[in-house]
């Protein structure tokens, strides 16, 4: 069978402005990122939908001591989606030359940032960046 | 007996025990990972009572052998630096942080389920020769590559999250938690300087902790496991066999694994069900419950992991397993002893070995030889392994 939206198709969409789930026939739920299946019941009966790219911070860290390739600092944190979904990202808009606030349950809005490809990333990487809205 | 019969009933054909363990100290080493590896496997050996050639086969955990020595098939070339025999297959298992405890688990289904009596488990790994920023951004591809990795999530990123979450569902203000937090860093190095082989042995404090460098807000250095070189073997065999090897058995009584998804698809990452999973596994088959464990060596690699982990693996209720660390109730002497050997954090985290040193551990306790920091009568232990994403757990539970 065919895989219903790759990770590639999702990086698109991304880039176009379009923050894509997939919407389970079965039980309604909707995977985002994608999944062969729906990540609540496991069917493969899915269809693309649009997401509003609206959620809040469910929890995030300042990294202050980086990867190769990356610079610190930077925040990570996990977003849950209006349409229910966690997705990790990029908090961007947020000055860390000072202490950082309480980011816990801010409301955010999606956008992407496009990494570029580098030794051992598997091709180019797409990130979601949460902008507090 | 089919694999329903064994997941029903809880129990396979035949008992499984441990004869010898060997274990390198942890640190820093110029040795390499098959060099470390021979040290600890041939210490095990020869506490077996039996030649390298008498091992039916080898269960190795190798993490990064590629990024750090750009060695990889290392399983086969591991065995045949022991003097094990060409008919033996050798093989890598990759688990992230739990490598050698899926090792060992493996190794104990095939002589539980009679394919073979003697089997050697463990792990090595050699972490320090790749530097801070090249181990950082090789350990966080236990990452999903497509969907976290490319935002620089990091290890102690990760279980930043966990403690941020912590704090926020269970009401404990971050300072507060934090304090916690530092006390347990405290405890395993209190329990460390007991262990010869341990990567530290210096006590530190609670303003140790507090002063140290930021990591990921809000781990400090000092609540994060260091990288360390080093490897462990145990050396398992059935029943039958274990008489000629050993008069101290220590039987292994269950075992689980989990797995799990990323993070972002886990969401309430202070519950990590791969843990409850594999633990309630261990407990089943071996029909005990968390009350019947006397020691447990457990995954913390980072502060605030010990602390979710002594709730997952039933010690705590879920939300009170930080303040069990303030009432001194996981110190050695404690209600329930939590990582005696100093733990992940104070005896070091070689990935690809840690199950394995675990499982030393435990061993070394149920027989009465761990010195000053022995956990007086102890008779059940316990091993606890994560990987990766919170994503791979393996718990063994062992007795004599």
């Amino acid at each position: 069978m065919t895989y219903p939206l790759t990770h590639k198709q999702f990086y698109e969409g991304l880039k176009a402005g379009r923050l894509q789930g997939l919407k389970c026939k079965a039980c309604g739920a909707v995977t985002a990122p994608p999944k062969i299946c729906c990540a609540e019941c496991g069917a493969t009966e899915l269809e693309v939908i649009l997401l509003s790219g609206r959620g809040k911070i469910k929890t995030y860290t300042v990294i202050r001591v980086a990867p190769e390739e990356f610079n610190a600092p930077y925040i990570v944190a996990m977003t849950e989606l209006d349409e229910g979904p966690w997705v990790m990202g990029n908090v961007e808009g947020i000055d860390l030359t000072k202490p950082v606030g309480d980011l816990t349950g801010t409301k955010v809005r999606c956008g992407c940032r496009i990494v570029p490809p580098a030794k051992y990333t598997g091709g180019e990487g797409v990130v979601l960046t949460f902008s507090p809205a | 007996m089919g694999i329903q019969e064994v997941w029903e009933g809880g129990i396979t054909t035949r008992r499984v025990a441990v004869a010898g363990v060997g274990m390198t100290k942890f640190g820093q080493s110029d040795k390499s990972q098959v060099e470390m590896f021979a040290e600890a496997a041939m210490e095990a050996i020869n506490g077996s009572n039996i030649r390298a050639l008498d091992i039916q086969a080898l269960f190795l955990g190798n993490v990064l052998g590629d990024f750090e020595e750009g060695q990889m098939n290392i399983a086969p070339l591991c065995a045949y630096e022991l003097g094990m025999s060409v008919d033996a297959p050798a093989t890598r298992i990759e688990g992230a942080c739990a490598s050698a405890s899926v090792a060992i688990r493996d190794a104990f289904v095939w002589v539980a389920s009679g394919f073979y009596d003697v089997v050697l488990a463990g792990g090595t790994e050699r972490t320090t020769v790749m530097g801070t920023s090249l181990a950082t951004r090789t350990f966080a591809m236990g990452s999903d590559s497509r969907y976290e990795g490319f935002t620089g999530i990091t290890f102690p990123g990760a279980f930043a999250m966990v403690a941020r979450l912590y704090s926020e569902k269970y009401g404990i203000p971050l300072e507060k938690l934090k304090e916690r937090m530092a006390m347990v860093a405290v405890k395993n190095h209190k329990n460390g300087v007991k262990n010869p082989l341990a990567h530290f042995q210096k006590e530190i404090s609670v303003e140790t902790v507090l002063n140290s460098p930021m990591v990921a807000d809000p781990l400090q250095l000092f609540d994060c496991c260091p990288f360390s070189d080093g490897a462990a073997a145990v050396v398992l065999a059935s029943e039958e066999a274990i008489q000629r090897m050993t008069d101290k058995p220590v039987y292994v009584l269950g075992v689980g694994q989990g797995s799990n998804g990323p993070l972002y698809r886990q969401k309430d990452i202070t519950r990590i069900v791969a843990r409850e999973k594999a633990a309630f596994q261990a407990y089943r088959m071996a029909g005990l419950t968390p009350a019947d464990i006397d020691v447990c060596e457990l995954h913390d690699c980072f502060t605030i992991a010990e602390i979710v982990a002594c709730e997952g693996l039933g010690f705590f209720e879920f939300g009170k397993g930080s303040s069990a660390v303030e009432r001194g109730e996981t110190a050695i002497g404690g209600r329930i002893p939590i990582n005696p050997s100093g733990g992940l954090k104070s005896k070091g985290h070689p990935i690809g070995a840690t199950g394995a040193a675990q499982a030393y551990e435990i061993v070394k306790q149920l027989r009465g030889e761990c010195g000053d920091r022995q956990i007086e009568g102890a008779r059940v232990g316990m091993t606890d392994t994560l990987g990766g994403d919170l994503a791979t757990v393996v718990n063994v539970i062992y007795g004599i």
